[in-house]
């Protein structure tokens, strides 16, 4: 693949994600004029901060009347889930300089996260060509939810009840589709279920804290899961080679 | 609205602050880390449980209180997701089926 290719590789495995982020940029961008917002409010975040579902909850935040503070704090919590994204990929941008590796830290979300690793994985995306593709998905999906912001504040000036269409739907969606491919394996499964059951009974723990407990037990969940079951059935075999197996899979 | 032009100022930039330092401190000194392998291990399973994490109150909660109506259109949609998802694990079909069924059942149930 040469590097047009490669991006536009990358843009095209992107579409998915896209398609579901589409209502989700729109309803930011509405959401954030019912709230009564100055309209570069909306696109100063989806520029600089991009990053979904922070956007909704600081919105939120900020219709409340919260503190800087706590907006600003919540939106290290929502996404910290970034720095494990960033830990992942360490692999595949290690070599490169820190232009790149600055540049591709920016779109470092979970939906470019989501349609660029599987194709590392594979080994579709080579060392080099990753890096066009991780950039070419990058660029499509910027350049998508900055462009609905737009849409979705001017349709939230002209349709003042589309902030009650429940067009949050799509960021449902939209992850359900990430997650189930993971399925196939039953650690994920104990992850899923311990993750889900947790984020219903810490619901009520303020600043989104509830949401990062049940993602931390989700994934001791599924540690202890894969752990046991290895145990279980290969009792020679060292958890690198487990590993490997998972890998392939 | 509570806030000056200059807070709301301060509030995005200290958000593009502490969000692009997450997603940037690893790779930083991305030669120089490495992951222990326990951490790769755990790694694997933080994207189901972050998203996860996310949703679930979203579909079950719509309204801040646990509803596992069959009414729920929040619920609907996203069984619907899941089953097309497990079933031909393509995002975009399972994006699609969701949505279709969300806004199928908000309009039609009562």
């Amino acid at each position: 693949m040469n590097r047009l290719q490669a991006m536009r590789f990358g843009a095209v495995s992107t579409i998915p994600m896209i398609v579901g982020g589409i209502p989700f940029g729109i309803i930011f961008g509405s959401l954030a004029m019912s709230y009564g917002l100055p309209v570069w409010v909306p696109i100063a975040m989806s520029s600089l901060v991009f990053a979904g579902s922070a956007q909704f909850v600081a919105l939120g935040l900020m219709a409340a009347g919260a503190p800087a503070w706590v907006i600003i704090s919540t939106t290290l919590i929502v996404n910290l889930r970034h720095l494990l994204y960033a830990a992942d990929f360490i692999k595949y941008v290690r070599h490169l300089p820190m232009g790149w590796r600055a540049g591709l830290a920016f779109g470092l979300i979970d939906e470019v996260y989501a349609a660029v690793r599987p194709h590392y994985q594979s080994g579709r995306l080579s060392l080099d060509s990753g890096k066009w593709a991780y950039l070419g998905a990058i660029l499509s999906f910027y350049l998508m939810w900055n462009i609905c912001t737009l849409i979705g504040i001017v349709a939230g000036e002209m349709i003042p009840d589309m902030s009650s269409w429940g067009l949050e739907f799509a960021m449902v969606a939209t992850f359900i589709g990430i997650i189930t491919p993971y399925l196939r394996h039953w650690p994920y499964w104990s992850t899923f279920l311990c993750a889900g059951t947790l984020a219903l009974l810490l619901h009520g723990l303020p600043n989104n804290l509830g949401m990062l407990l049940a993602a931390l037990g989700g994934v001791a969940a599924g540690m202890l899961t894969e752990r046991f079951s290895h145990r279980e059935r290969q009792p020679a075999t060292s958890g690198k080679a487990a590993e490997a197996t998972e890998e392939q899979a | 609205m509570k806030y000056t032009n200059l807070e709301m100022l301060a509030i995005i930039l200290g958000m593009l602050l502490v969000t692009y330092g997450i997603r940037f401190v690893l790779y930083a000194r991305a030669h120089r880390t490495h992951i222990p392998a326990w951490m790769e291990e755990a790694l694997k399973f933080v994207p189901v449980a972050v998203l996860t994490a996310l949703i679930s109150p979203m579909i079950l909660m719509p309204e801040q209180q646990l509803n596992l109506d069959w009414h729920n259109p929040w619920l609907l949609g996203a069984v619907a997701a899941f089953v097309t998802g497990f079933w031909r694990q393509q995002p975009l079909l399972t994006i699609l089926v969701g949505v279709v069924v969300f806004f199928g059942a908000k309009s039609l149930l009562p």
